[in-house]
């Protein structure tokens, strides 16, 4: 990594806001698309669903953002009664990754995203 | 320093300051939440002065043209009147100037407005009558010097309104409406862009002003229409869209019957958005618009965005009956 990059965020890195604003579309179709996961999507609103992947986004890329582990919780109890575990958070990382992969995302960078979103595991599945 | 005029007060933005904080500062409630530009629930449109486009980022191409922005992420240039989206606004009177059947439920009505008004063909209306009773309608027309405005009001058996368009409604009475609503509209500028319009009964009326709009900026990418209806009694304005692709080779018309038992070739079989989904598979880069049924709307709207349309791209206006 050169001096240059060393001083920059995670988030200006990956691109800021216009980085979050390429994936979030790519993301959100995978998931919709993704057998294990998708039953989980089918009666929420696209669009309101589609800020959600967003908000969610610019947090695991590390930009500014008001994440709060309890409404992470609250936003997912409804989840977790119908069954949502630990395969699924797996399933929406693995769509994470290869979003990231196909937008030619450097493997650390990706890796620092994904320990971030990672972070979220236990208030999703409210352990 | 700039001034914000709210709700007929007058605001002048501290050195640096958005909009929504000037508001805020002054105790003017309005709706917000993670002020970052994310959740949009801080939108709010000006009427004047354009916003600058760094507060319109992310927002739809068809709301940014009708100066729509997220007021916590803007830092005015200029003095700038702010509404709340779809704030209630003047009624303006307009004379009814044609009422005809398009077909045995569906009927015409041209309205004169007194003023000139400014409009994109697929946007909403409300009009109202004398007692107060009002409804939402689409726009089937463009612009035009003459302030003129097109519905295709579907007859309800019980629809207080339509009802009334029917039986009472006659050519010189008056009508109030308000200011147009929405974005689903035709935008300029992207006249190569395939487009894809699904329509069920009367949700034909956005599309088809839609579609007036495109060829009247000589739109030269391919433009799809699909128009379904439960039987033939559904569909309108056949022989007129038949006649609009024979005139443009870029305009395909495909009216489609889910439940009839005629199974002539005139017609797709099917439900429409099945057919046209089918049809056009692969949606990167298209711009797709979607009016009528909700469920069809919504069915539409996530085959769509599976199959490569942008959500940004993705224009639907679901009707409720």
């Amino acid at each position: 990594m050169s001096d240059n990059t060393t001083n920059l965020t995670l988030f200006e890195q990956l691109g800021g806001e216009a980085a979050v604003n390429a994936a979030v579309d790519i993301f959100y179709r995978k998931v919709l698309s993704d057998y294990r996961i998708n039953r989980f999507f089918d009666n929420v609103d696209m669009e309101q669903q589609a800020a959600k992947q967003k908000a969610f986004l610019t947090m695991a890329f590390g930009g500014p953002n008001n994440y709060s582990g309890q409404d992470m919780r609250n936003g997912h109890a409804k989840l977790v009664k119908m069954g949502l575990d630990d395969s699924h958070f797996d399933a929406v990382m693995e769509n994470l990754v290869a979003t990231l992969a196909e937008l030619n995302v450097p493997q650390e960078l990706i890796a620092q995203v994904d320990a971030l979103a990672q972070t979220t595991r236990n208030d999703v599945l409210g352990k | 320093m700039t001034r914000i005029k709210f709700d007929d007060q007058t605001f002048t933005s501290q050195n640096d300051e958005t909009v929504l904080d000037t508001l805020l500062h002054n105790n003017v409630q309005v709706p917000y939440g993670c002020k970052q530009g994310v959740c949009f629930s801080c939108l709010m449109r000006s009427l004047d002065n354009a916003p600058p486009a760094s507060s319109q980022v992310g927002l739809k191409d068809t709301q940014q043209k009708q100066n729509y922005f997220l007021s916590c992420l803007c830092k005015p240039e200029n003095d700038m009147t702010v509404v709340l989206p779809n704030a209630e606004s003047v009624w303006l009177d307009a004379e009814v100037i044609e009422k005809r059947n398009l077909s045995a439920n569906v009927i015409f009505l041209k309205l004169k407005s007194k003023d000139p008004l400014a409009f994109f063909a697929g946007q909403f209306v409300n009009l109202r009558r004398d007692d107060g009773v009002t409804r939402s309608y689409s726009i089937a027309n463009i612009h035009n010097p003459n302030h003129e405005l097109e519905f295709h009001i579907r007859i309800l058996p019980d629809g207080q309104f339509s009802r009334w368009v029917a039986d009472e409604l006659q050519i010189g009475m008056l009508l109030t409406f308000s200011h147009a609503q929405g974005s689903c509209h035709y935008i300029e500028g992207k006249e190569e862009q395939p487009l894809l319009l699904i329509g069920t009964g009367t949700g034909l009326a956005p599309l088809y002003g839609i579609i007036r709009d495109a060829l009247s900026y000589k739109h030269h990418g391919e433009i799809h229409l699909y128009h379904g209806s439960r039987d033939e009694s559904g569909l309108y304005f056949v022989e007129k869209l038949r006649e609009l692709a024979k005139k443009y080779s870029n305009f395909h018309y495909t009216p489609c019957l889910s439940s009839s038992t005629d199974l002539s070739t005139d017609y797709a079989h099917g439900r429409v958005h099945e057919i046209a989904l089918k049809e056009c598979a692969k949606l990167d880069g298209w711009r797709v618009y979607l009016c009528g049924q909700p469920e069809m709307v919504k069915h539409a709207k996530k085959m769509a965005y599976l199959q490569g349309a942008a959500l940004n791209s993705i224009y639907a206006d679901p009707f409720t009956y």
